[in-house]
């Protein structure tokens, strides 16, 4: 393992050598300077203030390295000098207390204007819910009724190491975000558990999301487009592994997205009364866990000790299947472990639970139907 | 009376060896020497995790540790830094110098400084301990913010809370001490502002650190009752604020950067007048800038939270108090500036690391003044932005200032000249592979990757991978830096009495090494 990491390792340093020696310009080295000027009016007021600080200080630094450089090149013994004798100045500290104030006044203008117009949520066209979970996005749409979660998809095996990574690499979901362009759209934050932060650098901010609390922020996009952001705030295990896809789409298309979201919703109800075979829920469960159980209670079903339960001959999933279903469907309060019951379809709960009791050596031979777990909600 | 002299020159004089001697000492150099061999060996494990964090950064993808480790690891790592490396490596210097500064035989509660000082190790084997516990150690980050590190922590959290407690003990206590020394055992003709600048730094940084560590006490005792006694200060569940965990722990936590730095800047402020051969211009401003800073750094503190949901006119006044810390510390650098003006240098080890720091520091500010612009923060904040302004200061400031005090007082510790040729291998071999460690970090931020993360998409691929280079290589230059000191108190030139020829100062007129005792008669200052 660490020879195999050492060698691709050094062929990827080598590789980087004879690129830069080459004089080639790397792509990834210029493209990742600086900050992304975004695609709102908001963001891009943003990027001009950060440009204008950033001159601000390049030419304050340029001054103070001029004077320091020339003097240590000037004012050196090997060259002769005599030390001067004078020590102190109050007019000449009163200059240079009074001119970085001045500046920073001069600064403190545009900055305030940005600020007022990136915090000013009045007046609304639609509002949007986003809600953290460890480690995954939910979004509300709160006028449409529609409701669903945001997960990774990116492979296992590309995060691994066992095969390449695609370009999108960590930072693609299942079910992405999906907005009308030239609507304000606010968004009501919020988390379930620990504090999130949710970012999209193109819109301009990120905004904590506060277990029990609601920030909100907006935005106002002019260009249909996918837009990728992440998780800023540091908030457990798999914190860098819950990206945000956002797409911006024309208002036509947008009204197709929420029709077809309405009658898959619907689709989804349906299922709910079916009974399933013991390898449908297996297959299903399988599927379920993995996207939704493995970061805690790992694939194994062996968890993390003293961290994560196991559930590999654990007394929940091999005791009683009621106690399991309200498990599942409500969460422990007070830990990591969250209520499913309103993240998880009947069906996909069902199969999970199925699954949990006859994976990993568990056997229990117990089948869970979607009828089970509407009866428990 | 010759009876009396032999009775003290037998009792008194010397150094009791074994041991015994390092463990019951109440003299202040041997105290100091401790506190920076505890230091030094803390900077070497907070270093090394530093290293286990660049190893899983130089590519995409999860190679060396999991994510849990990796958390972990940027926890330990910056705990360790600040409360093991840096705040003691500080209170060693506090220790030998301010009693040779300001003419005084020793600290003024030298039983209580032993006790400050031997707290500390087992605070850090506590907090070291964690790692090896069940669950694994702290994997909530230095800010430890709730709910995280509350109802979502690790057990071993309660062990990390004990040692946050006793290490503000070892701070309270080092503090009242340093506090009481410099306003009872200054020598004759030493009136405060006499002083020397280093000591007038450490005399306001030890009135922040009485001040804030509480502040830290407060924060952690909550966490321990929400986590153990079914409180909820920071659980909203039960009527709390994850939220107002962060307003504590800002208000411990901005005056804890400027306790970090202040000492730096007294520091610095010795060395270039002495290889400049120049009095420093404007001691008065330095001594009133220094307290402006200390003053702003209480009401500042909420700058860490602008994304938090504040009110906006909370943003404003914060944003506004902030910019305004860059006047006092601007004119800091344009003192130091007018300082080397038209002096007569000279760039012995000591002056490299000051200007150094003069050039790296001012870097690390402006990159703070732009954050503190509310509006840019918001796209700055959590990213590797912050992680390079804050290395800018606190490895380049703080730490660089620490190598340099030793490259410049350890003549006067150990009696031998520091080998020259080694100090400026290891100064240019620092001040370049630090610049490549931190320096792409500023791009790799401003382009959008969050701090925390063990793992990041590919646009940040190549910049991360300079930067491990360059931490690989400034983690080696502190290795060498271990040859370079074990060296210098093994042997070397004999150092003079006043060591450097630009020196000015009461340490100065002691001998080389500084004997057991000193200012056993008080000085006279004129």
């Amino acid at each position: 393992m660490f020879a195999k990491t050492l060698g691709r390792t050094l062929s990827v340093i080598w590789g980087a050598v004879l690129l830069l020696g080459a004089g080639n310009a790397f792509a990834g080295f210029s493209d990742t300077l600086n900050l992304r000027e975004g695609v709102t009016a908001i963001s891009q007021r943003v990027f001009d203030l950060h440009m204008l600080i950033f001159w601000i200080c390049v030419i304050a630094c340029v001054a103070v390295f001029a004077v320091l450089i020339y003097s240590i090149f000037t004012h050196r013994k090997s060259k002769g000098a005599v030390p001067a004798t004078f020590h102190e100045s109050t007019t000449v500290e009163i200059i240079w207390t009074t001119i970085p104030f001045l500046v920073l006044v001069a600064m403190a203008v545009p900055a305030t204007t940005t600020l007022l117009a990136l915090e000013d949520t009045r007046d609304a066209d639609m509002s949007i819910q986003v809600t953290g979970y460890q480690w995954k996005w939910k979004y509300d749409y709160l006028d449409e009724g529609i409701s669903f979660f945001s997960v990774l998809t990116t492979p296992r095996d590309q995060i691994e190491g066992d095969a390449p990574k695609d370009d999108t690499y960590l930072l693609e979901v299942d079910n992405p975000i999906v907005v009308p362009i030239n609507k304000k759209i606010r968004f009501l934050i919020t988390s379930n558990d620990v504090i999130h932060s949710w970012w999209v650098p193109d819109l301009g901010w990120k905004q904590d999301a506060v277990p029990g609390f609601i920030n909100d922020a907006w935005t106002e996009l002019k260009e249909p487009g996918t837009y990728r952001g992440k998780c800023a705030e540091l908030c457990g295990k798999d914190h860098g592994f819950m990206p945000i896809v956002l797409i911006a789409k024309t208002e036509e298309d947008y009204a197709a997205w929420v029709a077809e979201q309405k009658s898959a919703a619907e689709a989804a109800a349906g299922d709910a009364t079916r009974t399933l075979t013991m390898d449908e829920l297996m297959a299903k469960g399988e599927a379920a866990y993995n996207a939704n159980c493995a970061a805690c209670h790992q694939a194994n079903g062996q968890g993390i000790p003293g961290v994560f339960p196991a559930i590999a001959g654990s007394a929940v999933a091999t005791g009683d299947v009621a106690k399991h279903i309200d498990i599942g469907v409500n969460g422990v309060a007070g830990t990591a472990m969250q209520a499913f019951g309103e993240q998880l379809s009947a069906v996909d709960l069902a199969a999970v639970i199925t699954y949990q009791r006859n994976a990993f050596g568990n056997d229990t031979g117990d089948m869970v139907q979607p009828a089970d777990i509407t009866a428990a909600k | 009376m010759s009876t009396a002299t032999t009775h003290d020159e037998h009792h008194d004089h010397g150094a009791p060896s074994g041991l015994m001697r390092w463990v019951k000492t109440t003299n202040h150099k041997d105290i100091g020497t401790l506190y920076l061999w505890f230091a030094f060996i803390m900077l070497l494990i907070g270093g090394a995790m530093a290293m286990v964090i660049r190893a899983e950064l130089f590519q995409p993808g999860l190679q060396v540790v999991d994510p849990n480790f990796f958390n972990t690891m940027t926890t330990m790592h910056g705990l360790i830094m600040v409360f093991g490396a840096i705040m003691p490596g500080m209170v060693g210097l506090a220790n030998w110098q301010i009693p040779l500064m300001i003419g005084a035989p020793d600290m003024a509660l030298p039983r209580m400084n032993n006790w400050s000082f031997w707290i500390l190790p087992f605070a850090g084997t506590m907090l070291l301990s964690t790692l090896f516990m069940e669950g694994g150690g702290p994997a909530f980050g230095w800010t430890f913010y709730a709910p995280l590190s509350t109802t979502f922590a690790p057990a071993s959290t309660d062990f990390f809370i004990f040692a946050v407690h006793m290490l503000g003990f070892s701070s309270i206590m080092g503090a009242i001490n340093i506090i009481a020394t410099v306003l009872n055992m200054r020598a004759p003709g030493m009136t405060l502002m006499k002083m020397p600048l280093f000591v007038w730094t450490w005399f306001i940084t030890a009135f922040l650190l009485i001040a804030v560590m509480p502040v830290l006490a407060g924060a952690v005792t909550m966490m321990l009752t929400d986590r153990n006694f079914g409180t909820s200060f920071f659980d909203a569940a039960g009527g709390g604020d994850p939220v107002l965990f962060q307003h504590v722990f800002w208000f411990f936590g901005h005056p804890e950067v400027y306790i970090m730095i202040l000492p730096a800047f007294g520091v610095i402020s010795e060395i270039i007048p002495t290889f400049a051969r120049k009095k420093l211009f404007g001691y008065s401003s330095m001594v009133y800038a220094t307290a402006s800073i200390a003053f702003l750094s209480f009401i500042v503190y909420a700058h860490h939270m602008f994304t938090t949901g504040m009110p906006v006119a909370g943003e404003l006044y914060f944003m506004y108090a902030t910019i305004m810390i860059a006047v006092p510390t601007a004119v800091k650098v344009f003192n130091w500036t007018a300082t080397m003006w038209k002096g007569s240098m000279t760039f012995e080890t000591p002056m490299l690391w000051a200007i150094a720091f003069v050039f790296l520091f001012t870097i690390g500010g402006f990159t703070g003044l732009m954050m503190g612009i509310a509006p840019a923060d918001m796209q700055y904040h959590d990213t590797y932005f912050i992680v390079a302004h804050f290395h800018y200061v606190l490895v380049t400031g703080a730490l660089f200032s620490i190598i340099a005090a030793f490259y410049y007082w350890a003549p006067k510790w150990t009696g031998h000249m520091v080998d020259e040729r080694l100090g400026e291998i290891h100064f240019w071999w620092s001040v370049i592979s630090v610049n490549v460690l931190f320096f792409p970090q500023h791009f790799i931020g401003l382009a959008g990757m969050p701090r925390r993360i063990p793992d990041y998409s590919l646009q940040f691929a190549d910049w991360n991978m300079v930067s491990s280079i360059g931490g690989f290589a400034f983690g080696l230059a502190q290795v060498f830096f271990i040859y370079v000191i074990i060296k210098t108190i093994r042997g070397g030139k004999a150092a003079t009495d006043q060591v450097w020829e630009g020196a000015h100062g009461l340490e100065w007129t002691v001998p080389s090494p500084a004997p057991y005792h000193t200012f056993e008669t008080a000085p006279e200052v004129r």
